[in-house]
């Protein structure tokens, strides 16, 4: 394991983005998101929760697929990629790394998703664990441990240091590159930090979540609940909660008229939008309550199904603190969970 | 060229044929005049006219067709507007194939096949027919009932009067929903005229059409003591990505674009009723 | 307000058990102390998750324009703030007046758990409110805060009054706050034009586009937003760019003036905390110096400035030239 002591931590940012492009939490009026280093950025690498995960950085918001050209009758298709260069993703907490195997399920699936493939293996992701969960953190419901962040390099952060241990070839070579900046040690520290952490995450609020009830067998049983009514009814329809999670990945593909010609892009979207599935003659999920269903047995029952039983939540809490309205899968879960939740 | 999931081919259309008053059948080529790409009976296909949308259509022509991808559509959105608008020799983007088929070489081999289809529907089920017709020895007798709203709403009706007709052990039963000057065939519902066939419940069965006339032809058939296992139909929802990613297409855990649109009625029974 | 809360209770069971009501709007108790949801009571039964605490601050008053199309009266809750909607929701027609039983509830001002958590508060427990100082009780002792610190941004300078009201449960004054609800629209209007813009354009790009703003917002009550719209030619999921970002909030900006109540939800729910209000209080100063004070939805009838011609309306060349009356 490798050190490097706090105060450096700007001179490892600098040495990083010297060789190719940083993407960390960084600051920017009064919030924290992941966005491209500079010197003149507000580095936050301590925050907690982000207020949109890393997922921008493999699954960007919006993103240009192809452009078509008409000459007269001709048309023509034009693929508007660049070749992705190498770049950093530093700071991503367990259960945001997490989310990005679960989204890899989905894009790397065959067919794969060429435009998510290219960027995934142009980002070398650094994870960062968590040594101050807070009430809304509940990843260890889905065996994720918040001490032990996998990716290409894990990190500690304590008073003093931060602790580098790199996982795979391409965390090793990056290493290599920064080796200057590093002292040996580190170990007996960040066991400790671990097991504090631990400690916590197993007296949170939300730590003993019974899960039991979403298996596939039940999923007509709990589509069909009656429960979802009242889970939803305060749901205002917006796209928050799909949003700041780090595993949506709904997507939308659109058509922009520009003076070159047509621009096909894909951005997200979101289930609990009313138009999400709405088609010329008619609608599959016309109520806010069938929406609202959606999202969450998509996450709890559908996913597992499809994906040997893999949630495709990770129990961030981001839609716990971010839903206007406090409605969130802790509440679904508690509510259609499992007897333990009661 | 480009082989991206969800990058298109660029299509010539070299021949429009309108079936109906808002039903019309567009015949495509690649740039190079030649079949864009091979699929089976069932499978779908992404259209697009660029600047305007990108929707999912059942492919009409049989797999058999070596010179190219048909496709029937009718007049109800953005895009399918746009589309009835064009003429021979524009251009659109064509990707796929996307979607089970059906088990033609499978389910379907030395079996009678029954065929039910209302207005619109008969479009995904007639690369099926055509492909059975083609290799007719492989399966059993074949009945095609077919009904619309009227005789200018049946779709095809050409190919069924020349071709289908005329095939052996080949029997084809058309109906509309009420009596028109000139028709002296079957006046009625699909539902109830299957019913009135009085059809062999051994048959293996394939539904398409409006969502109401599904349910009640199933409802018949199942008094007519189908079994939901010998049952097909196909579904539609609305796609963006064909390829079980962008999320809006499911049905309970399965996507229409990826594990449909095929589906047999039993498994359908176990998916929740959203659709 | 335990109180206040018990009086609310009683009184919603007296009207569901009369059946005077078919329902009630008020809040349930969430999983934490400072997480209720706006929720719709039926029975008397469900009303053992009743609350109304120091966090409900959620404006009901668009909720009701589904719940009053529903078969029978609905009871609602409405705080001052909330008033001011409901008023102009119903000048509006999306509400019909005679449907709802509307029962004034104090406030003394929400709290915002953000806020609280931000200045040092976590695994917050229960609150104490006496005067103007906030006590949070969590395991690891208690936190002290000045209330003024720890109310909803909305709350921070409201002085607003229940506009309409068929009972009320009242049973704390609320003293007049000393505040100058333009203060912060006059700061930003001090800056020069790059600051503003600066200001503007670091705040609107934080916008992920979810549509929260207006979703809550009881202004926008457009059956289909013209942002949704396929039909409209400007339907977007996401931003091309920061400037459009900044057109969706001034578009959105411009469709409320003269009919925002300044009830302050848009900037309440905003995921990435955009001071939103302001361009709408930006707006409501505005019109109060273009056109004579005026607050929309103190009444549900009359007419609005910029609904209404009189001849001696400020022309568009004289706002430029700064020259208000």
């Amino acid at each position: 394991m490798l050190k490097i002591a706090k105060e450096n931590l700007n001179a490892l940012y600098a040495a990083i983005s010297a060789k190719m492009p940083l993407i960390m939490p960084i600051k920017r009026a009064g919030q924290v998101n992941y966005g491209p280093w500079s010197e003149s950025e507000e580095a936050s690498i301590e925050t907690l929760k982000t207020v949109k995960s890393p997922k921008d950085a493999f699954f960007p918001q919006s993103e240009n697929m192809m452009k078509f050209k008409t000459d007269g009758k001709v048309l023509e298709v034009i693929d508007v990629r660049k070749a992705e260069q190498p770049f950093v993703l530093f700071g991503v907490k367990a259960c945001d790394y997490k989310a990005i195997e679960v989204l890899d399920k989905v894009f790397l699936a065959d067919p794969v998703d060429t435009y998510y493939k290219a960027k995934r293996e142009a980002g070398i992701v650094i994870t960062l664990a968590c040594s101050k969960p807070e009430e809304s953190c509940f990843c260890s419901v889905f065996g994720v441990d918040a001490a032990a962040p996998a990716g290409d390099v894990s990190t500690w952060l304590d008073g003093e240091y931060l602790y580098w241990q790199a996982n795979t070839e391409k965390g090793e070579a990056l290493t290599a590159d920064l080796s200057a900046l590093f002292a040996e040690g580190g170990e007996d520290a960040v066991a400790a930090q671990q097991s504090a952490t631990r400690a916590i995450m197993q007296a949170l609020p939300y730590a003993a979540l019974d899960l039991s009830r979403f298996k596939p067998e039940n999923l007509n049983d709990l589509f069909n609940d009656g429960a979802w009514t009242e889970l939803s009814e305060a749901c205002l329809g917006c796209g928050t909660c799909t949003f700041v999670c780090p595993t949506c990945q709904c997507f939308d593909i659109r058509d922009f008229k520009t003076s070159e010609g047509v621009l096909r892009y894909r951005c997200w979207d979101s289930c609990m939008y009313s138009d999400f599935t709405l088609m010329a003659h008619g609608n599959s999920r016309n109520t806010q309550m069938q929406r609202f269903r959606q999202r969450f047995m998509h996450k709890l029952v559908y996913f597992p199904s499809q994906n040997d039983g893999m949630y495709s939540c990770v129990g961030c809490g981001r839609c716990v603190n971010k839903c206007p309205q406090n409605l969130n899968i802790v509440k679904v879960i508690k509510t259609l969970g499992g007897k333990k939740n009661d | 060229m480009i082989n991206e999931t969800l990058i298109p081919k660029v299509g010539v259309i070299t021949d429009i044929r309108k079936d109906t008053p808002d039903v019309k059948t567009f015949r495509v080529v690649g740039t190079d005049g030649k079949k864009l790409f091979e699929h089976m009976p069932g499978q779908c296909a992404m259209v697009s006219v660029p600047g305007v949308g990108e929707c999912m259509f059942s492919i009409t022509s049989s797999p058999t067709n070596q010179e190219y991808l048909e496709f029937s559509i009718k007049k109800c959105g953005c895009v399918t507007t746009v589309l009835h608008a064009l003429e021979v020799g524009a251009m659109v983007t064509v990707r796929g194939p996307y979607g089970k088929n059906f088990p033609v070489e499978g389910d379907f081999k030395g079996k009678d096949l029954l065929f039910i289809a209302g207005g619109i529907g008969l479009a995904p089920l007639r690369s099926v027919i055509n492909y059975v017709r083609h290799y007719r020895e492989n399966y059993g007798k074949v009945v095609v009932v077919y009904g619309a709203r009227s005789a200018d709403d049946l779709v095809d009706f050409e190919e069924i009067q020349t071709e289908w007709k005329n095939e052996p052990n080949f029997e084809v039963y058309l109906t509309i929903d009420r009596p028109q000057e000139g028709w002296d065939d079957h006046v009625g519902f699909v539902p109830s005229y299957v019913k009135e066939l009085g059809l062999d419940k051994n048959m293996t069965a394939v539904l398409c059409g409006p969502p109401i006339m599904i349910k009640f032809t199933l409802q018949g058939l199942l008094e007519l003591g189908f079994e939901k296992s010998r049952v097909y139909t196909t579904l539609e929802l609305r796609m963006k990505c064909g390829v079980g990613k962008c999320g809006r297409c499911n049905v309970g855990d399965k996507f229409v674009c990826k594990d449909g649109p095929v589906f047999r009625m039993d498994e359908l029974d176990e998916l929740p009723d959203e659709y | 307000m335990r109180e206040v809360e018990l009086k609310m209770i009683e009184r919603a069971k007296q009207l569901l058990e009369s059946g005077e009501v078919a329902r009630v709007i008020g809040w349930k108790k969430g999983e934490f102390c400072y997480d209720p949801s706006p929720a719709c009571f039926e029975s008397v039964e469900e009303l053992k998750d009743f609350v109304y605490d120091w966090f409900c601050g959620a404006n009901l008053s668009k909720y009701l324009i589904e719940m009053a199309k529903k078969e029978g009266k609905t009871a609602v809750f409405l705080k001052p703030c909330d008033t001011y909607s409901f008023n102009q929701l119903v000048k509006e027609h999306r509400i019909k007046r005679e449907n709802v039983h509307v029962i004034a509830v104090e406030c003394l001002g929400k709290l915002d758990i953000e806020k609280m958590k931000a200045r040092g508060a976590s695994f917050v427990s229960a609150v104490e409110v006496n005067g103007d100082e906030v006590k949070a009780v969590s395991p690891a002792g208690e936190t002290t805060f000045a209330k003024a610190d720890v109310l909803l941004g909305k709350c921070c300078v409201c002085n607003k009054t229940h506009q309409v009201k068929d009972e009320e449960i009242i049973l704390h004054e609320r003293a007049e706050k000393d505040v100058d609800r333009f203060a912060e629209v006059a700061a930003l209007e001090a800056m020069t034009e790059d600051e503003r813009f600066a200001f503007w354009k670091s705040q609107l790009s934080k916008c992920i586009r979810c549509n929260a703003c207006r979703n809550v917002c009881p202004a926008c009550s457009c059956i289909k937003c013209v942002f949704d719209n396929p039909a409209s030619g400007i339907s977007a999921k996401a931003n091309d760019s920061e400037f459009e970002e900044q057109m969706f909030h001034i578009i959105r900006a411009f469709h409320v003036a003269g009919r925002c109540t300044d009830c302050g939800e848009c900037s309440r729910v905003c995921p990435q905390n955009i001071p939103l209000h302001l361009l709408n209080r930006k707006f409501i100063k505005d019109i109060d110096s273009f056109y004579g004070e005026y607050q929309a939805g103190e009444t549900a009838e009359g007419k609005t400035p910029l609904t209404s011609y009189t001849e001696g309306d400020l022309e568009a060349g004289d706002v430029f030239k700064g020259e208000a009356k």
